[in-house]
């Protein structure tokens, strides 16, 4: 029979490949396994103690979990059960909780552990449409006696009770599924207003994937690490639909922090990761290169730039010269293949990078040392629809879309998509449904552009391109990225709209830029501290210095300043995904918006409110310096 | 809560040259009881803990553990009976990881001999095995499991606090001694801690006896509190009742409400 479901590529598994590892997860420092039988019946107990519970077609379940096995077979058992799984951030705050939960009308809950259940539990009286909490992780659980919540392990035993007496009852269950059924409600993280639950269908999230598969093949002897948010929609594309379909195996990482060295023990086939963990990779090997011995040092730094010559010709598709062959043989065998071991990607066919344009020193590096590091491009409404393809990789493009994605450049310069896998709209949103579907093209809100070998170029969203007062077109996000591949740089907001020329926030990198501070010599002792020191004032200059000689002198950043704190998810100011709120940013650093278009004023007071993680609340006064960017080339 | 006395320290001295440390002091502690020690420097707290722990051996007076006398037994002794502790300053062999540190805690246990256990055979491996499993649970107890390799003094000191009292518990004590496991720690390292020791309890019924200098902690998380001042003990009771204790207020309390 044909799989139109995703549980039923789970039960194709369990028949096809029932002893083969399905998942794993590292647990008291082993890594525990369950084959696809296990996988299944991991599902089934669920599933049917779930339906023990109460739970009906088309039911919403909310998991509030990192990624764990249990968080996978909840999505399989849910939909098994014709209803959704509605993963959520699991560092969302109180509120951007209760909203999502809210306005999905979840019936249930899974939430890993006492500390996310202490987040639901404090939010009780907001959640009337909540019937039950499941608590995957029983620690520190024990004097919780609430009637609201379960235990994981107990729902799994109602549902064994429960098939012993019905054995047909799952299988019924999962042949009432259809492939239009929505599969998966994913809240995107907004970057304006509440967050919006997009509905994708199996058919939807099966034929992104299938796809995928006929550019990207993967095996069933593949192995990939699960350790991005659930509720990032790439999560569910690559863990959950892809596992299912291409019976690949998903590990999942210890603990959040383990992620690098749990990598290595996996040495996945494909992996994906946003651009921020590619940069971490980076600076941690020039670090530990930094302090080895002599000749490691001398050969790492005379070979790099024959493996970054290498990847710049491949790129470019001209030939290799014969010397630089023998030399390129040399560094493989002496830096590139020790290295890409020691970083785990000995078998990895294909590295992803996507969220956000990479910098380019950063994706030349990893191609450098001969590691397949591609550019991918998606969004929530359609799953990912572009890569770039072997041997047709190259800087600054996201690659062509899938074959079966129809891909077009509106005239406005919005990019629309169009095919199978573009989602049946917003839950319980019709204004903003039909604002992003329109005659089935779904409008992406990124301005981008096709360059002439037909791979897409993303811009910036399309609803932040205007203009300066002289009607310059000026893309912030391209500059802020721009801004961003320097790793003093963590995040930057620039402003250019109706004024008369670009100024830009920036927070610094407190890990790079402190380890800069400390081999000069400089004293700090707070972020705050740090960022105000004229010299981090002269370093980030020069930065914004090369970023400018990038750009039309037009749209050159004229002023900056360093902010006293940086931009935080828990304030909202970014969205979980870090992507800025440019009007609550606006609105929020109206002041120094202000001071910084007027040319005058060279320092501004600031005083903030910052909200931690509990809810507490504390303010910070302060003065910012702002910094002519002109007047310091002056001075140079 | 069972009220078995668990240790049972009776009128206990000790002298160092012309000082006297530690006068007649007895106390209580009954089992899975968090018990804190109070008082200021120079107040005779980590001198009662080391008669305890076998350290020092009191010149008068006893110390019972579950009605055995180990007044005399040596530190070892007294360890593989079930009792664990923790140092002020940290004691953890700084070259060696955090994994090895805390196997070092399971040293207690550990039947086979050294050449069998060189030579990883037999009963020598299942042994380590079954070490392992116990110390990989104080691991993920403790939250620790990215510093496992990690060498125990290149940690924050923090860190190695916690690493300590993961060493304490490998041994998998019934009795507990902390020397201020929250001293120099900031808040969010002393809200861990004290979650930690509160944790132990619960899921262990370990007893604990604890000496700290932060009052919001020791009030927080303690059944009892015990005062000493100047070798003797000058208060005894609930938090609540040893708050307002005149004595306690005017040795002690009284000095930080001042100040």
């Amino acid at each position: 029979m044909a799989e139109t479901t995703l549980p039923h590529y789970l039960l194709r598994n369990a028949r096809e490949f029932p002893h083969q590892v399905a998942m794993r997860e590292k647990e008291k420092g082993i890594w525990q396994q369950w084959t696809w039988r296990q996988y299944l019946d991991e599902v089934r107990d669920l599933a049917l103690g779930l339906v023990a519970l109460g739970f009906e077609r088309g039911d919403k379940l909310a998991i509030l979990s990192d990624n764990r096995p249990q968080v996978y077979w909840a999505m399989v058992a849910a939909q098994a059960l014709g209803g959704m799984p509605v993963p959520l951030y699991q560092d969302s705050i109180s509120r951007q909780l209760a909203f999502v939960v809210d306005h999905s009308d979840a019936a249930m809950v899974l939430a890993e552990d006492q500390e996310q259940v202490d987040k639901v539990l404090e939010l009780k009286d907001d959640l009337p449409k909540v019937r039950r909490v499941i608590y995957d992780d029983p620690k520190g659980m024990r004097h919780y006696d609430d009637p609201w919540l379960t235990s994981f392990t107990a729902v799994q035993e109602k549902g064994r009770e429960l098939g012993r007496q019905q054995p047909q009852l799952f299988d019924e269950h999962v042949s009432k599924g259809e492939a239009d059924d929505v599969a998966l409600i994913c809240y995107t993280s907004g970057t304006t207003g509440q967050p919006k639950g997009a509905m994708l269908s199996h058919a939807n999230l099966i034929t992104a994937v299938e796809g995928m598969q006929t550019v990207e093949p993967y095996y069933p002897t593949d192995e990939t690490l699960a350790y991005l948010p659930p509720a990032w929609v790439g999560d569910t594309f690559w863990s959950l639909a892809g596992a299912l379909m291409t019976a690949c195996r998903v590990n999942c990482p210890e603990r959040p922090e383990t992620v690098q060295a749990n990598i290595r023990e996996i040495a996945p086939h494909f992996l994906v990761a946003p651009p921020r963990i590619w940069e971490n990779l980076v600076s941690e090997v020039r670090t530990r290169v930094d302090d080895a011995s002599f000749m490691k040092r001398w050969l790492f730094n005379k070979l790099m730039p024959v493996g970054e010559a290498v990847a710049r010709k491949r790129m470019e598709k001209e030939p290799l010269g014969g010397f630089q062959k023998v030399l390129h043989k040399l560094a493989e065998f002496f830096v590139f293949g020790p290295l890409r071991d020691h970083l785990g990607f000995r078998r990895i066919r294909s590295a992803y990078t996507g969220g956000a344009p990479l910098g380019p020193e950063i994706f030349l590096f990893f191609r450098a040392l001969g590691i397949n590091l591609k550019q991918v491009y998606g969004q929530t409404e359609s799953g990912v629809t572009c890569v770039q393809r072997d041997g047709d990789v190259s800087l600054g493009t996201v690659g062509k879309p899938f074959p079966n994605v129809e891909m077009v450049v509106s005239d406005d310069g919005e990019v629309l998509v169009n095919g199978p896998m573009v989602f049946k709209g917003y839950y319980k949103d019709e204004a903003a449904t039909a604002s992003a579907l329109k005659d089935g093209w779904l409008y992406s809100g990124d301005a981008g552009l096709m360059d002439p070998n037909d791979h897409l170029v993303v811009i910036d969203r399309a609803k932040d391109v205007t203009a300066l007062t002289d009607g310059t077109r000026f893309a912030p996000q391209f500059i802020e990225n721009k801004l961003k591949f320097s790793p003093y740089i963590k995040e930057a907001v620039s402003f250019g709209q109706d004024r008369p020329y670009v100024a830009a926030m920036v927070d610094i990198d407190m890990e790079n830029v402190g380890r800069w501070a400390e081999k000069n010599r400089l004293a700090y002792t707070t972020y705050t501290e740090l960022a105000q020191k004229p010299e981090v004032y002269d370093l980030i200059a020069l930065e914004v210095d090369r970023v400018n000689r990038d750009l039309p002198a037009s749209t050159h950043i004229r002023r900056f300043l360093l902010l006293h704190k940086e931009l935080d998810a828990d304030d909202e100011e970014i969205t979980r995904t870090r992507k800025v709120r440019r009007g609550l940013v606006s609105e929020r650093y109206a002041d120094i918006i202000a001071a910084l278009f007027s040319k005058e004023v060279a320092t501004v007071p600031v005083t903030s409110v910052i909200t931690y993680q509990d809810g507490r609340q504390a303010t910070m006064e302060t003065t910012l310096a702002i910094r002519d960017v002109g007047a310091v080339l002056a001075e140079a | 809560m069972t009220t078995e006395c668990h240790l049972d320290i009776r009128g206990v001295s000790k002298h160092f040259g012309g000082v006297q440390a530690i006068g007649d002091v007895s106390m209580q502690v009954n089992r899975g009881e968090i018990v804190s020690v109070i008082g200021p420097n120079g107040a005779g707290k980590t001198t009662l803990l080391n008669m305890i722990s076998g350290f020092y051996h009191p010149d008068s007076g006893s110390i019972l553990l579950a009605d055995r006398d180990i007044t005399r037994l040596s530190p070892s002794r007294i360890a593989t009976l079930g009792v664990a502790r923790t140092f002020q300053n940290i004691a953890l062999f700084r070259g060696m990881t955090v994994l090895d540190n805390l196997m070092l805690g399971r040293h207690v246990h550990m039947r086979t001999g050294a050449l069998s256990a060189m030579l990883r055979f037999g009963p020598a491996l299942r042994e380590e095995v079954q070490h392992r499993e116990v110390v990989e649970d104080v691991i993920e107890f403790l939250d620790i499991q990215p510093l496992r390799k990690q060498p125990a003094g290149a940690l924050a000191y923090g860190l190695q606090k916690r690493v300590e009292l993961g060493r304490a518990l490998a041994a998998h004590p019934q009795v507990l001694l902390l020397d201020e496991p929250m001293g120099g720690m900031n808040i969010e390292e002393k809200e861990d801690m004290a979650r930690f020791v509160l944790d132990v309890n619960d899921e262990w019924g370990t007893t604990i006896v604890l000496i700290e200098h932060d009052m919001g902690v020791v009030m927080d998380i303690s059944d009892r509190v015990v005062v000493l001042d100047l070798g003797q003990k000058i208060a005894e009771g609930t938090p609540d009742e040893v708050k307002e204790a005149p004595e306690v207020v005017k040795a002690y309390l009284g000095t930080q409400a001042a100040s």
